[in-house]
């Protein structure tokens, strides 16, 4: 069997044998699905006390998906755990035994733990919207409805490179609690307050969870200078910066 | 078959490995000796590809270590008995190793057997106790079946059995053929197991050589003489230009001088003696000969020009 197919199916087993994966992966879902649902709900509930012009923008699918601001801590930390677990024991240097093709090794684990990230994200995305539109009674769209489906396909697909840049930015700092410390509070805290900062709104909207959320949404943002491909781009670039640094990190420095 | 070549280790301008250039055969096993710091395990990850030498040659079997196919099936190492996930079960984390590099999972199984964990192969090693991570960490190595095994420190925190099992593996692996390298800051055990013997001190290259010759070559013979009178052997002693140094009532330790000779003088003066006994040094006097004179060499088998050997506390062995 050829050294990748082999570490494919290594990886693989790293990934399902350790119960952050699920953990993580559930919280993912659940805490994206109950306050995508709740939001959806105040929202119908509050409906009437909208300004005329908030009605008219208003984005039924992309209300569905605001649980994902929080969800998608759950995805960092998958991210984080995936490779802080070779890094908090020492086990990194077993698995460099095994795989000194450092490459080879990086790119099976980042295959399929993205993988898995991207089943979760799209289920949970597809998910979210149903029972958010259910939550929203008369103000819901559906799913044939113009750009609705492309606006799912965007939150999950957020989800799943939100989990992405995270492995690569681990990657770098070797350690799930450096990583942790610095990935939570930058998504939890520090890009919303860049975002309402009127200084800072400009240089926020590149930021990569800023950018993702144009991916999700149908009735484009009209402060943001770009459209759901645009934020896509964005999205790509930042997680192809992570990627590619965890990269050079890893296959530069001594394990 | 490991050979290294003018291997070099640098960070920054501190020289952790100096120019070291040896070679392990197999079918015997190979002591790895140096002081806490001396640059053993650093060696032993430059051996592995885990940490890129500065400037030499590593080979294994003739090819870099990051050249080898399926490289478990060629080298097992212990570096760390905690090198495994806590989270996954020992059978778990010895599976993820296997499947790497395509080894069948029978394998997994047989070396559980083989380290006496099948009966834990289920439970998480967080709750490991040192001595079980270490048993572990040698199922990991046997996994591939390779002719080469390394292991570092391996009798660290092990009880006397644990001891005694790590050193009847050691001997059976040499005995079976394979290359069985062994580092230990702990000459006692390195006497017990080790055929012959590599030497460094902070960084350098002191010995490579058979155990028995090391010993022989680094230690002066001394003899040891008991008798009922002391005043009268030092007199004699003294005479014959000896010294001698005393131990306790009676006790006399003579160097560098002949049993025959001290036998003979002993007669001629009529000293009544109740021991009269050659001692042979052993390996920790031998090894603290070696490193603490490291300036000046008496033969061609050492390595010439190492500064003295002490202890580096800025950078620990891990």
């Amino acid at each position: 069997m050829s050294a990748p197919v082999a570490a494919l199916r290594s990886e693989w087993a790293k990934l399902t044998t350790v119960r952050s994966t699920p953990w993580t992966l559930f919280a993912a879902f659940a805490v994206t699905v109950v306050f995508g649902t709740l939001i959806s709900a105040l929202s119908n509930a509050q409906f009437d006390n909208l300004s005329q012009q908030d009605k008219l923008a208003f984005d039924a699918a992309g209300t569905s998906f605001t649980g994902g601001v929080l969800g998608q801590l759950a995805m960092i930390a998958y991210g984080v755990m995936v490779i802080g677990g070779e890094y908090g024991t020492g086990m990194i240097r077993n698995s460099l035994a095994a795989m000194p093709r450092r490459g080879i090794f990086y790119f099976s684990k980042l295959a399929v733990a993205t993988g898995a990230a991207l089943v979760v994200g799209m289920v949970t995305s597809f998910v979210t919207f149903f029972a958010g539109q259910a939550a929203l009674g008369s103000h819901s769209t559906t799913i044939d409805a113009h750009n609705v489906l492309r606006a799912t396909l965007g939150a999950g697909l957020y989800m799943t490179l939100m989990a992405v840049f995270s492995m690569g930015v681990a990657t770098m700092l070797r350690s799930s609690m450096l990583s942790m410390g610095i990935l939570m509070p930058f998504f939890f805290l520090v890009t919303q307050i860049l975002a309402s900062v009127p200084g800072a709104k400009k240089a926020a909207h590149y930021l990569p969870d800023q950018a993702g959320e144009a991916m999700a949404r149908v009735v484009r943002n009209s402060d943001v200078p770009y459209g759901p491909g645009g934020g896509l781009v964005i999205m790509l670039l930042w997680v192809a910066a992570a990627v590619l640094g965890g990269y050079l990190v890893l296959r530069g420095r001594d394990a | 078959m490991i050979e290294l070549a003018g291997v070099t280790k640098r960070y920054g301008r501190k020289v952790v490995v100096d120019d070291l250039t040896f070679s392990i055969r197999a079918g015997c096993v190979t002591g790895f000796l140096g002081p806490n710091g001396a640059g053993k395990s650093t060696t032993m990850r430059m051996m592995l590809g885990l940490d890129r030498t500065t400037s030499g040659r590593i080979l294994i079997d003739g090819q870099p270590y990051a050249r080898l196919k399926e490289p478990l099936r060629h080298v097992g190492a212990l570096l760390d008995a905690r090198a495994m996930h806590g989270g996954r079960s020992a059978y778990q984390n010895l599976r993820c190793l296997a499947l790497s590099n395509d080894i069948p999972l029978s394998r997994v199984d047989e070396v559980l057997e083989q380290v006496g964990l099948a009966s834990v192969a289920q439970k998480r090693p967080k709750g490991f106790s040192l001595g079980m991570g270490q048993r572990l960490g040698i199922a990991a190595a046997l996994l591939g079946d390779p002719e080469i095994v390394m292991l570092d420190e391996p009798v660290n925190g092990l009880d006397p059995e644990g001891i005694h099992w790590i050193r009847t593996l050691m001997k059976r692996l040499a005995a079976e053929g394979r290359t069985v390298f062994v580092s230990s800051h702990l000459m006692s055990e390195m006497a017990l197991t080790a055929d012959h013997l590599v030497v460094i001190g902070r960084g350098r290259l002191l010995a490579d050589t058979g155990m028995r010759e090391f010993i022989d070559l680094n230690s002066r013979p001394s003899v040891r003489i008991r008798t009922p009178e002391p005043e009268k052997l030092r007199d004699v002693l003294a005479a014959a230009g000896i010294t001698a140094t005393e131990n306790g009532t009676g006790t006399f330790e003579v160097a560098d001088v002949p049993t025959e000779r001290l036998g003979e003088l002993a007669l001629e003066h009529r000293v009544l003696l109740h021991e009269l006994s050659p001692r042979h040094a052993s390996l920790e006097e031998a090894f603290i000969a070696l490193t603490g004179e490291a300036a000046e060499y008496r033969t061609g088998t050492l390595a010439a020009g190492a500064a003295p050997v002490v202890p580096e506390t800025s950078r620990t062995e891990s």
